[in-house]
């Protein structure tokens, strides 16, 4: 699983930072950034969900990653 | 501890004795109406369904959006939804001066684009998680020595003697004013917001009290920087010059009209729904776990501010005109409550997962001091629940609510021990 955060669409409300510093990380102005490009680790597909349903601007995504 | 509040009467129901009867919300909303402020749910609930952009006449005017997806749209309608003049009522033509309008108000809160980016660019840095590390130490000794001075009573009032002390003096130790300001302060906000709104003279007076004192502490950080944020403000530059003195100035008063009011609301409508429900309480003593969620889903309920803006142009929305200058009261506490976009929306559930709730705004004039607020918030919380785990309100019918564009509790009677 991977997450995406839009840049575009985030406005630095910080709450995926405080439900999941594991995911995310947030830079000088607030605003969130994926770590490990992404990259959901195995164990933390609850948390992942739970940012993406807790951000006010649906800034983030889930790519499910399947590649054909 | 300096009780700031007359205890003997609601200001904000004593301040408008001639308040006309609401015969139709849709076209004739009151949001001063003390009923209203007790159970604003019912009143947004009806409207959502009836009339979803309501309309009064009423202090000048305003439209009243009740829907998640309206707020969600229309804070996004920028610039022409302005937020130059974000206070629903206008101070009159002659009260008004020149340099303390516009975005030089209180940007960023006062502006639209591009000035809101630059000065919010500004500000964001001291307000995020990392930013605000030294206030929550702070805060946490705080609201410790807060409740010493009160613990061996058993009883406080936990607006005035608690929530109301909390964000004046984390606002005076971030800005870097001396502590001794805090009761100045509290009745400046009050003076400027609650009681100003209807009171223009009042509101006129307060803001000149608010602007010259930062005038006078931007001038000494001129000459004596500290480790502040005025001087951190001071020392920033916009396209290689340093930010103007009265652009410093606006953003100082924010961090009053914005940072104080707010914040003790919140920590003052929490601490209020826990004395009253009796199973939260409880479940929060039991599952200290919950606290994360539970913050969220107290901020998503009673979420306290309501911001204006101006209409830039005649413009068409969901069915209504707003026509140039027509005031739109960005009601995120309403849309915080559309069963459209919250499962049960009308229950405080502790344990709510999925909640992309609006109390900060939403899009680019979201709250910049929102991390500072759920900080104070979580640190006022956890310390009351660790100190006083079993309280109780004792006096139901003497609770206040006070309104108009930043709602909560001002009077909240509890005993424990």
């Amino acid at each position: 699983m991977r997450i995406k955060v839009d840049p575009e669409k985030c406005e630095g409300h910080s709450r995926c930072y405080a439900l999941a510093p594991e995911l995310v990380d947030v830079d000088d102005l607030g605003n969130a950034f994926e770590l490990n490009n992404g990259e959901v680790p195995e164990g933390l597909e609850d948390k992942a969900r739970l940012i993406v349903d807790n951000c006010p601007e649906y800034a983030i995504t889930i790519e499910d990653g399947l590649k054909l | 501890m300096t009780d700031t509040a007359d205890r003997s009467t609601d200001p904000v129901a004593d301040s408008t004795p001639e308040r006309c009867p609401v015969h139709d919300l849709a076209s004739d909303y009151d949001m001063f109406d003390p009923d209203y402020l007790r159970d604003p749910f019912s009143a947004w609930a009806e409207l959502r369904n009836a009339c979803p952009i309501a309309h009064t006449d009423r202090y000048g005017g305003s439209w009243l959006p009740t829907r998640y997806d309206d707020l969600q749209a229309m804070a996004k309608m920028v610039p022409v939804l302005s937020s130059k003049s974000p206070i629903v009522i206008d101070m009159p033509n002659a009260l008004v001066k020149e340099d303390s309008t516009g975005y030089n108000a209180a940007a960023p809160i006062s502006a639209d684009p591009p000035e809101q980016g630059w000065t919010r660019r500004a500000l964001l840095p001291h307000f995020t998680p990392k930013g605000i590390a030294a206030e929550r130490t702070y805060s946490e000794r705080l609201c410790h020595e807060l409740i010493d001075g009160f613990i061996g009573e058993g009883k406080c009032d936990a607006a005035v003697d608690y929530a109301q002390q909390i964000p004046p003096r984390v606002i005076a130790r971030k800005l870097g004013v001396d502590e001794s300001m805090v009761d100045d302060f509290i009745e400046w906000v009050r003076g400027v917001l609650e009681l100003g709104l209807q009171q223009p003279e009042l509101r006129a007076k307060y803001r000149d009290i608010i602007r010259d004192f930062f005038a006078a502490e931007v001038a000494d950080r001129r000459q004596n920087p500290k480790d502040d944020l005025i001087t951190a403000l001071c020392q920033t530059e916009h396209e290689g010059e340093l930010l103007p003195d009265e652009v410093v100035v606006g953003m100082c008063n924010l961090q009053l009209v914005a940072g104080i009011d707010t914040t003790w609301s919140s920590i003052g409508s929490a601490l209020w729904h826990f004395a009253g429900h009796d199973d939260d309480r409880r479940r929060m003593v039991d599952q200290p776990e919950l606290w994360d969620t539970a913050i969220e889903e107290l901020l998503r309920f009673y979420a306290p501010v309501t911001m204006a803006r101006n209409a830039a142009e005649d413009i068409e929305y969901g069915g209504v005109t707003f026509k140039k200058g027509d005031k739109i009261l960005m009601n995120f506490p309403g849309a915080n409550h559309d069963p459209d976009h919250f499962e049960n929306a009308h229950e405080v559930q502790l344990d709510r997962q999925r909640n992309r709730h609006i109390a900060f705004g939403v899009g680019i004039h979201r709250c910049a001091g929102s991390n500072l607020a759920r900080m104070e918030m979580e640190v006022a919380l956890k310390t009351w629940f660790e100190r006083i785990p079993e309280f109780t309100l004792s006096d139901p019918d003497a609770v206040t609510w006070a309104g108009g564009q930043v709602r909560g509790p001002r009077i909240v009677p509890i005993t424990f021990g």
